[in-house]
């Protein structure tokens, strides 16, 4: 049954072709969702957003005066996150180009822009969530041409840019009895080598800041269309008494 | 021509105006009386008469908001993507309008389906209401067209495969499929020719397909007059002046009637565009935030919510299904015979239908008939005023098992639906083959089984509570 299924899908063209990789990997963690309204988290977010990201990865559809949202300046965004030629009013984009990314990394770097809005999986967690495990659950993989593999992402094309911040990781495996005699090594996670630069509630912390950035920045109109949303509701409730009032002033005359 | 009326000298302002125009415009005094204020209603329509005035301001709302979305966005495939997020960013309002477009795509076949659930629940589409129906049938014909071509036009990952397999499906038709699928994509894959057709059908062509087709449906529904929950003709009862007893105009009392509904329904949609725009993924796919591309397959690809039921039955056609129609068919062809009344040339006929079915069956994939199955899904509804026989229209007058019948119908359209969105699974193949055979039983039996059972007697006139 499942493989006429398969073969029915097949044809189709469904299914097929490389699984997208954020499908396994582990469990998410749970990312800090207040940290979305928190100014200073986002504005240290898009500090080191501008710092660790930015040179590979573009935000092609942000502009960096978007950033005023976040309680920024043109002179602050002007002096401290750009680093480029670009106006203040320009998108954020990189000079990288797409070939030689591809040549570079194996893909092409994902444009960040909507990025935490489309990794979200139901029954897995919100985009954020697999962001905010993402980024702190690389580890050392020699086998891996760039030396660094990730947990949430298993073969994951980018090196662990945050490693200095965060030091290095390795993975956890578990001897497992296969039921058939042999055994089998199972990831059970990762646990530090060598401290990095921050301790391991501060590299928590800044990554949660990141996230709370790219999430912010995915939907940066979110905390205005809530806004407006509580008003537009309370009006359509006042409305909604005046229109089953006037209703029923009419349908008094029929009998 | 009509009169032309005179206005004594002293008659107030608006009098005057008012017999100017008519005198130079009756047509319009004529049609405000034919369709609104002197447009009798059954004063008994209960709540689910909502949603065919929700339908006409979702439309309304689609088409107001698509003309500010055309202003901006760029139907090519390497700005689609950008344009709408420029829309999302730097337009002024563009992420309200294009949310209440996103929304609203969803929002017109919530009603639309609620709709038409309260046709079937009524049978309003019986006697003389059968044009009503067929124009409504096409107009749901018309949307999922609308909504299909509307989808690619974000260029995210969902909106190319998802438009991918739609069209491959089109390729499964014997003999000319491929040519076929070529020629609605205008290029081997889906590319930017699909993209600029698309977006020439969804902005232009179906828009005035769907707009004549709901002159049509209100223009014939005024024409034989609205039903009601308890089935009954008003016009069959007349007062002295021939207008329908139970019957009251339209305007103002069910124009008042409806803003309630409009409220409520507006209610609903803000909630959905202010505070949870996605609707967890169902009214935006996740997926769809990633840029088209067509070197990458996403591993699981699944149509928005309201082609599922119908995605479901597609899904549902494997080989042992088809196998499974084959028996159902001889089983119905041996039925026929032995009980059936017929004339032996007739005999002879249906064996002869049954055989070359079954042929047919065995010698096309099963790929190709999961196509006609979710055709035929939508088309057998075409047929629905000619396959009921009750001997009354309303759900209220019929044996009560005929209630559940249609609570078990209703339960099998969301399961599959369902059933649709999750990515396939033995068990879910299994449940939604049983669902498929239970909706085409449920209408290709109703001749038989919509007769059976004890029928209440209906009303003279219409049951109602003065509020």
């Amino acid at each position: 049954m499942k493989k006429l299924l398969l073969s029915l899908l097949a044809a189709l063209s469904f299914g097929v072709g490389q699984v997208q990789a954020a499908g396994d990997g582990i469990a998410w963690d749970r990312f800090p969702k207040e940290r979305v309204n928190d100014l200073a988290a986002l504005q240290n977010g898009a500090r080191l957003f501008a710092n660790y990201c930015l040179n590979c990865h573009a935000a092609a559809f942000m502009r960096y005066n978007r950033l005023r949202d976040i309680g920024l300046t043109e002179e602050q965004i002007k002096d401290n996150l750009i680093f480029t030629s670009a106006k203040v009013g320009d998108l954020m984009t990189v000079a990288i180009s797409p070939r030689e990314a591809k040549e570079w990394f194996g893909a092409v770097p994902p444009d960040l822009t909507v990025i935490a809005r489309s990794r979200s999986a139901a029954g897995r967690g919100s985009g954020s969530d697999y962001l905010y495990t993402f980024l702190r659950t690389y580890y050392r993989d020699e086998t891996r041409e760039t030396g660094w593999n990730n947990a949430a992402f298993p073969a994951v094309g980018m090196p662990h840019v945050l490693w200095e911040l965060q030091g290095p990781q390795r993975a956890v495996f578990a001897e497992v009895k296969d039921g058939h005699g042999g055994s089998a090594q199972v990831f059970r996670g990762v646990e530090p080598i060598a401290p990095g630069k921050l301790s391991e509630t501060a590299y928590n912390d800044a990554v949660a800041d990141l996230v709370a950035y790219l999430t912010w920045m995915s939907e940066p109109m979110r905390s205005q269309r809530v806004r407006i949303g509580v008003w537009v509701l309370l009006f359509l409730a006042a409305f909604f008494v005046i229109a089953w009032r006037l209703n029923a002033v009419y349908w008094k005359d029929v009998k | 021509m009509a009169e032309f009326k005179e206005v004594p000298a002293d008659a107030p302002v608006t009098e005057k105006v008012t017999v100017w125009f008519e005198n130079r415009f009756p047509t319009a005094f004529a049609e405000y009386k034919k369709h609104l204020s002197e447009y009798y209603a059954p004063k008994n329509m209960n709540w689910m008469y909502f949603f065919g005035s929700l339908a006409l301001l979702v439309l309304v709302i689609q088409i107001v908001t698509g003309i500010f979305l055309v202003m901006h966005y760029k139907p090519d495939a390497n700005l689609a993507f950008a344009s709408v997020e420029y829309i999302m960013r730097d337009v002024p309002w563009g992420w309200l309008v294009r949310y209440m477009h996103s929304t609203g795509a969803s929002a017109f076949f919530v009603v639309v389906y609620l709709h038409m659930f309260r046709g079937m629940l009524y049978g309003s589409y019986r006697k003389p209401r059968e044009l009503v129906w067929i124009f409504g049938c096409l107009i749901f014909l018309c949307l999922m067209g609308e909504a299909f071509f509307g989808y690619l036009l974000p260029w995210g990952q969902m909106s190319y495969w998802g438009a991918q397999v739609i069209v491959n499906l089109f390729a499964a038709v014997p003999f000319v499929g491929p040519d076929l699928a070529l020629l609605i994509r205008g290029d081997y894959v889906v590319s930017d020719a699909t993209l600029n057709r698309f977006f020439a059908f969804h902005v232009i062509a179906i828009p005035f397909v769907l707009v004549g087709l709901v002159v049509a449906h209100l223009l014939a529904l005024h024409d034989v007059g609205s039903n009601n929950p308890d089935g009954i003709e008003i016009k069959a009862r007349k007062d002295a002046n021939g207008k329908p007893l139970d019957g009251i105009p339209f305007h103002p009392y069910y124009t008042v009637h409806d803003i309630v509904g409009v409220v409520a329904f507006l209610m609903v949609f803000s909630a959905v565009v202010f505070f949870a725009p996605e609707m967890g993924g169902y009214f935006l796919e996740y997926n769809n935030f990633i840029p088209a591309d067509p070197l990458k397959t996403p591993a699981h690809i699944a149509p928005v919510w309201y082609f599922t039921p119908y995605y479901s039955m597609l899904r549902a056609t494997t080989d042992p299904m088809v196998n499974v129609f084959v028996i159902v068919i001889a089983l119905a062809t041996v039925v026929a015979l032995l009980f059936g009344r017929f004339k032996s040339p007739v005999k002879i006929g249906i064996v002869v239908a049954a055989l070359v079915s079954i042929a047919l069956l065995k010698v096309f994939d099963a790929k190709f008939w999961g196509v006609v199955v979710m055709g035929g899904a939508v088309i057998i509804m075409f047929f629905l005023p000619w396959l009921d026989h009750s001997p009354v229209k309303s759900i209220r007058y019929r044996p009560g098992w005929h209630k559940i019948l249609y609570t078990v119908f209703a339960v099998v359209m969301v399961v599959l639906g369902y059933l649709g969105i999750q990515p396939p699974s033995d068990a879910g193949t299994l449940i939604s083959q049983v669902g498929t055979l239970f909706y085409f039983g449920f209408f290709l039996l109703m001749p038989w089984w919509s007769r059976i059972g004890e029928f209440k007697p209906v009303p003279e006139r219409v049951t109602f509570q003065p509020h």
